[in-house]
């Protein structure tokens, strides 16, 4: 791996090798020192041409985990005031030798701009760009969805993939990087996947992604699902009549306190509730839902560290065999 | 013409003698260019005092008429000037080159045309027909001053806001309407603007996966559908600029068999590329409208063979590099085109052996001549005709680089693609703009002004 720009070509291989690379991370989390020297020496900058704290903070908890130098990077610029171009950024970036540089744009398709342009030579990671990718967020929901899996299964996690799973993933997935990025990880790791949303919120086009598509989240969830996965619904968008309003929106689509209930009434007694954050409470989902034993909120997060130390260990320190198994002494001792 | 000359004068003198060219891929013979025109054509020619051209196995085909070029001068002078534009215009086999009226001031006034037209003759590459705009500024509220433009020394026919959609039916349709007092043509660019609200590309399979906002295929439909009916209504004439889908090549055949005046035209990226190579998210790639899919691009090409769309229109937009070397929704929309028009009409619709070299005449010069009402323009190889033309090596391969284009633009979609096909030379009025594939001189209109 050259690059993290998206899951849609991201093969079986690597998406496994990085949720085993993790879960090795994670063994690191646990320990009293929580910091490995891989990437001592190294320098990731997060760049960021929109804010997003949480995901920001992720990829710094990661890096300097890893012992790598860090420089955060809140590019000026937006959809509407152009400011700095990418290309000048980039630039600046390449003369301060960065190793990798973690990309958060509003605009689909710039980490790719960044890679492929010949601006520069370090690593590139896509933390979420516009409506089109946010592979980290994929790999830390397959990671956590996979943990559950095993468990369930009385497998190890290591290694394996999705076989299996019946996921759902609900609301607007026209707008949500989250949405494809996971259809493309979740298919290419073996899980079958049910998008559920109004067709207003749906892509034209939906129609050739590997996965069923459904408007009833009630039939949905009646078919049987082991992973209920809810996407952040912005309220505005009833204002660009993609629905009437917020309150019809959550009756049809939100995962409220009666469609909790139904998961006991329907025997799915092991499913458990994704939710990417940050979350509309009382939208797309209730409070008594986020909060329940079956949320994940809180393991998705803490598991976002982990992958993301993974993916900038494998694109930064190589990828040798001696390598990982210095790694794994060094994870276990 | 040299009968445009004050007399006693000949700022023409050029004279050659074109050998074994084949008319329109047909017939050989030899041509003798002198004054302005054709004086002769037949076998074993001779005259003492042309320049001789071997054209043994080069097709002579009339001057090429673009009917939709931007030349952005005035106002953006970093992107193109009439002097680059036109000389990318003479190179790509052209006469004659219609001026997009979207420059800054907007040609929406006798001032603004007369400047582009004195810009074009001053440049002496083509023939610069300036277009009008139809509403004040683009803006789509109120008729500009179509009547001024037409009676002005640029003699404007053609009225469009290309880059804008004349979206308001009631403006329309008077704008149809009014033209008809001068024979006057209303370009339309289809876009219906509610439904294409930050489009930035084709809305489809690609945009689904690229997260990239969809221009879908209706809003172009549903302006050409409305159109159609309106010309019809107010019995106007209608043009259709840059049809790019499938669904919009069916509305115009619909259109034309019940006798409704319109023409249509296609750019040569439509007829090629398809909106995978949006993929890469390299803006070379963005233009308005947006490159669509394989079945588009198939209809396209049938349409042109069988006549429903009429002409060729270059569509050359040429951008300074700053707005394409950035994020793909930053980026501007447009592609260069004039330098590669012919190459890649020859290669989609000549050796796909969908058309002939006579019916290429008839797409890229004879028919948007008669749209823009040029009437230099467009003409027969035949002696006494004006001597517009273009000599072509129809064998001949060439790698693209934009790098090596006349144009200001280096957004060349094409750039490291082989194309078949090359100018070899261009004779303006008479006089070879372009010679062995490369310019010679500028026509001088001294003379005549
Ligand atoms: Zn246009």
């Amino acid at each position: 791996m050259r690059h993290l720009l998206s899951t849609e070509d991201l093969g079986r291989g690597d998406a496994v090798r990085i949720l085993d690379t993790a879960e090795e991370m994670s063994a690191v989390g646990d320990r009293e020192v929580k910091k490995l020297p891989a990437l001592r020496g190294r320098t990731v900058v997060n760049l960021f041409f929109e804010d997003s704290t949480r995901t920001r903070i992720s990829f710094e908890a990661a890096a300097k985990r890893l012992s790598a130098d860090v420089i955060n990077f809140a590019a000026k610029g937006s959809s509407v005031s152009k400011g700095e171009s990418l290309k000048d950024t980039a630039q600046t970036l390449e003369a301060m030798s960065a190793d990798a540089v973690v990309i958060r744009h509003w605009a689909s398709g710039a980490p790719q701009r960044l890679a492929n342009s010949g601006w520069i030579d370090a690593a590139v990671v896509n933390a979420g760009d516009g409506t089109h990718e946010h592979p980290t967020q994929a790999l830390l929901d397959a990671f956590t969805m996979r943990r559950h899996w095993s468990r369930l299964n009385r497998n190890a996690s290591t290694g394996a993939d999705l076989t299996g799973l019946r996921v759902a993933i609900a609301g607007d997935v026209l707008h949500s990087r989250v949405a494809r990025s996971n259809v493309w990880l979740l298919r290419t790791l073996g899980a079958s996947v049910t998008l559920v949303a109004p067709p207003t919120l749906l892509p034209v086009g939906v129609e050739h992604w590997p996965c069923e598509v459904s408007y009833d989240l009630d039939s949905t969830l009646a078919k049987g699902v082991d992973a209920m996965m809810m996407l952040r619904v912005q309220a505005e968008r009833m204002n660009a009549s993609f629905f009437p309003s917020a309150r019809e929106y959550a009756r049809r689509w939100g995962f409220d306190d009666r469609r909790l209930a139904s998961l006991d009434s329907l025997g799915l007694k092991d499913t458990i509730i994704m939710h990417p954050g940050p979350m509309n409470r009382g939208l797309e989902i209730s409070s008594a839902a986020a909060d329940s034993p079956r949320s994940t909120v809180l393991a998705q997060v803490r598991n976002g560290v982990s992958v993301r130390m993974a993916a900038l260990y494998l694109l930064l320190s190589g990828d040798t065999r001696e390598e990982r198994n210095e790694l794994t002494k060094v994870s276990s001792s | 013409m040299s009968s445009a000359n004050p007399a006693g004068q000949t700022p023409n003198a050029d004279r050659y003698l074109l050998r074994g060219a084949a008319v329109l891929g047909g017939e050989r013979t030899d041509l003798l260019i002198g004054d302005g025109v054709i004086l002769e054509t037949g076998t074993g020619l001779s005259d003492a005092r042309a320049a001789v051209l071997d054209a043994d196995g080069l097709v002579v085909l009339p001057g090429m008429v673009d009917v939709h070029t931007h030349l952005r001068e005035p106002g953006r002078e970093d992107a193109e000037t009439v002097e680059t534009g036109t000389r990318a215009a003479a190179l790509g086999g052209y006469t004659a080159v219609h001026a997009m009226a979207n420059s800054s001031p907007v040609a929406d006034t006798a001032g603004v045309v007369e400047q582009v037209y004195s810009l074009g003759r001053a440049a002496g590459w083509v023939d610069v027909r300036p277009v009008g705009a139809v509403t004040v500024g683009l803006a789509g509220e109120q008729l500009a001053e179509l009547g001024a433009m037409a009676d002005s020394r640029a003699r404007v026919r053609m009225f469009s806001d290309d880059g804008m959609c004349v979206h308001d039916p009631v403006l329309m349709r008077r704008a149809l309407e009014y033209v008809k007092a001068f024979d006057g043509v209303i370009a339309q660019h289809a876009q219906e603007p509610r439904l294409t609200a930050g489009a930035q590309m084709n809305e489809g399979k690609v945009s689904a996966v690229l997260g990239l906002t969809g221009w879908p295929a209706v809003a172009e439909e549903a302006i050409i559908a409305r159109d159609v009916l309106l010309a019809q209504h107010v019995d106007s004439r209608l043009h259709v600029c840059h049809v790019s889908t499938a669904g919009s090549v069916d509305i115009i055949r619909w259109a034309k068999a019940r006798g409704i005046k319109v023409t249509a035209e296609v750019t040569p990226h439509h007829l090629w590329l398809t909106e995978d190579l949006v993929r890469s998210y390299d803006p070379v790639y963005k233009v308005n409208p947006p490159l669509r899919s394989d079945e588009d691009v198939t209809a396209l090409r049938e349409a042109v063979a069988d006549g429903t769309i009429d002409v060729i229109g270059t569509d050359h937009a040429p951008h300074p590099s700053e707005a394409k070397e950035c994020e793909w929704a930053q980026a501007a929309m447009g592609m260069t085109g004039l330098e590669t028009a012919l190459s890649v009409v020859q290669h989609t619709l000549v050796e796909t052996g969908m058309i002939s070299w006579a019916d290429f005449a008839r797409i890229t010069s004879a028919t948007p001549a008669r749209i823009g009402q040029l009437q230099d323009q467009g003409r027969l190889v035949a002696a006494g005709e004006p001597a517009n033309l273009v000599l072509v090596d129809p064998a001949a391969r060439w790698t693209v680089d934009p790098a090596a284009m006349a144009t200001k633009g280096r957004n060349s979609p094409f750039a490291g693609r082989e194309l078949p096909g090359a100018v070899k030379a261009t004779f303006f009025r008479g006089h070879a703009t372009v010679l062995d594939g490369a310019l010679n001189t500028p026509y001088d209109f001294a003379g005549e002004l």
